[in-house]
């Protein structure tokens, strides 16, 4: 129910802070979301401890994959009706370019959307949006598919 | 620094040395030329579905990512600068809050330019994973592509 309004919420006004801190995950990395005309934008501020190497300097590699992953739940999250929060199947990234110990960005697009089961591709940039450091793609299973409970959910 | 005096360091000091891994709470708990064993008590900041009580998928990438990472350096038994080139997880079962999470990481192949690892992370036993995973590095590209682990 929390979910339901804390959507509602977001798509009212386009502030999802109360749909971030549902997902305490999120709230902890420091992702922000914005919806702009209904299309969930997604924003990792910069912190000192996301670097993974400090001598390069560079973010840490599996901040990048977290935030994408977390970034395309959250856009799952924004742009279904789903009642409960998308199970996670599995997660494959592609790592372009060093990430830079700056702001990253990510924008998702639901590349196919069964009854079951969502497939999303996530991409993630850091000020170039045409130069992505990262490309991911994640399966995630529906609410519609949690009766019974599947395998994923033990 | 011989190889086992590097890994016995690399074992004390990679949660001081990875900012992020000593955020995340991180311990290396063995690092041979074999594998690399790393375990993470869950924190309720790392929760990803509250109504379920279960941990977000993403810990757990970034638990694999760096064990996988820090593998090939024990492997060596030196550090090597690196850039990952790809990850692929497979969510077996959820993560639950109420225990800590285990990963192991092993380089299963060398060669000049490349490394391949595999990892599984577990709660309750090996036996059952909770995630498994593989990944491939690029080895001796400092500021190329992905992150130097």
């Amino acid at each position: 129910m929390k979910l339901v309004e804390a959507r509602r919420v977001a798509r009212d006004t386009g502030d999802c802070r109360l749909l971030v801190a549902s997902v305490p995950y999120a709230a902890w990395l420091g992702l922000r979301t914005t919806l702009v005309q209904g299309v969930p934008r997604l924003e990792l501020p910069f912190r000192k401890q996301l670097v993974g190497n400090p001598a390069t300097p560079s973010l840490h590699g599996g901040v990048i994959a977290a935030f994408m992953e977390t970034a395309a739940l959250l856009h799952l999250m924004l742009t279904l009706d789903e009642s409960r929060v998308p199970k996670s199947v599995d997660f494959s990234i592609d790592y372009l370019r060093t990430g830079r110990t700056v702001d990253c960005h990510a924008a998702c697009e639901v590349t196919r959307l069964g009854r079951r089961v969502a497939q999303v591709q996530i991409r993630a940039w850091q000020g170039d949006e045409s130069r992505p450091v990262a490309l991911a793609r994640a399966h995630f299973l529906l609410a519609a598919s949690s009766e019974p409970e599947p395998a994923t959910a033990r | 620094m011989d190889k086992d005096a590097f890994r016995q360091a690399l074992m004390e000091r990679a949660p001081t040395l990875v900012p992020h891994l000593g955020e995340l709470g991180v311990r290396v708990s063995y690092a041979g030329a074999d594998h690399c064993q790393g375990i993470l008590a869950c924190r309720p900041e790392f929760v990803g579905d509250v109504e379920r009580g279960l941990i977000h998928t993403g810990v757990v990438t970034t638990l694999i990512d760096s064990v996988a990472g820090l593998s090939i350096f024990a492997h060596l038994g030196r550090m090597q600068p690196l850039a990952t080139l790809d990850l692929r997880v497979d969510y077996l079962r959820a993560t639950r809050l109420a225990c800590e999470l285990s990963c192991r990481a092993e380089c299963y192949r060398m060669t000049d330019q490349i490394a391949f690892v595999r990892a599984e992370a577990w709660q309750d036993s090996r036996q059952t994973p909770v995630a498994t995973a593989l990944a491939t590095f690029m080895l001796g590209l400092g500021g190329e592509p992905g992150h130097a682990a």
